[in-house]
């Protein structure tokens, strides 16, 4: 671990996080009460269950999956979902020859107010510098075997853009409703390391 | 090749948004301030980002390969960097007080004190 004074090491992450909001209390800066909303909020009311809202809306109405491909921002703020982390989201669609992949290679941006907080696996060292390079292999480790027909396209969450993949629709879900799809629809798919299964 | 990448039960399903997406009460604090401090407007996103970067690729350039990678530990230092950059705090002005936090007896009762790292139940009146 690095730090940049001598007695960093033996002062552990905790007593540091600890002393630092006490400090940026006292300066003004943060009030903990914010913090313990915005904690409570990604811990849980954030998460997939959105992004599964999402894909579901654009498997079931086609204008709508129109104007998430072409503006995925703005269609997901007309469910209501917005903030931190997807001021601009682009929304690309996996289908039976085309499959697409996230990662952020540099750290580990990701589509917050659609997926909530990213899993460990994303975070991983591994998965960020591997799946570029190897894609078919990782996903192939991660469970998800692709044709070799099938072309992979990886996106790297660089600058401001977060993606969020919409997953090609099962067969044999053509009688579900948009309410009965949205608890198919996994984070993993969304994320472009599975797809979505029938029920 | 590499480590086996460690993935989560594949059939975690989209609504379980129980899930632990913090492994430690300190790592909620951590995110919650910086997300507090950048919509307060203390620094942009993009800074913090660079910040964050700089200090994933400086332990991935320097981390043993059985080192675990525990992104918290790198996103408060990167926050650290964000905040002594911005001269809102120094390190030895935090170092400091985590020293006397340490010296806090076990049991410690810190009712007076907002700034413990787990989420409070006592009320904060204004």
């Amino acid at each position: 671990m690095t730090t940049t004074s001598g007695t960093g090491d033996r002062l552990s992450p905790s007593l540091r996080t600890e002393a630092l909001e006490q400090l940026l209390t006292e300066r003004g800066l943060i009030d903990p009460k914010t913090m313990d909303g915005i904690i409570t909020t990604y811990e849980t009311n954030v998460g997939p269950l959105n992004g599964a809202k999402v894909v579901a809306k654009a498997w079931t109405d086609p204008e709508y999956r129109r104007r998430l491909l072409e503006d995925g921002t703005a269609a997901i703020r007309e469910l209501g979902f917005s903030g931190a982390q997807g001021e601009h989201i682009v929304v690309v669609e996996n289908t039976a020859t085309t499959h697409h992949v996230v990662v952020c290679t540099l750290c580990s941006c990701y589509p917050w107010p659609v997926l909530g907080l990213p899993p460990s696996w994303y975070k991983d060292p591994a998965y960020r510098s591997r799946v570029v390079k190897e894609p078919r292999t990782v996903l192939s480790e991660m469970g998800l075997d692709l044709g070799d027909g099938v072309r992979i396209t990886v996106h790297d969450s660089t600058a401001e853009v977060r993606w969020l993949v919409l997953p090609e629709r099962p067969a044999g879900t053509e009688h579900l409703s948009e309410e009965e799809l949205v608890p198919l629809v996994t984070r993993d798919a969304m994320v472009g390391v599975a797809k979505v299964a029938a029920p | 090749m590499s480590a086996p990448l460690d993935i989560e039960g594949p059939a975690a399903p989209p609504r379980s948004n129980g899930e632990l997406v913090f492994a430690e009460p300190w790592e909620s604090r951590a995110f919650g301030m910086a997300v507090s401090l950048y919509e307060a407007g203390a620094f942009t996103w993009p800074e913090f980002q660079a910040a964050l970067v700089a200090r994933i690729a400086a332990w991935e350039s320097t981390a043993a390969p059985d080192e675990p990678y525990e992104y918290y530990r790198l996103w408060l230092a990167a926050l650290e960097d964000v905040l002594t950059g911005l001269c809102a705090v120094t390190t030895e002005e935090v170092a400091a007080r985590a020293e006397t936090l340490a010296r806090r007896p076990p049991g410690h009762d810190h009712s007076d004190d907002h700034a413990h790292p787990h989420p409070h139940e006592h009320p904060h009146p204004h």
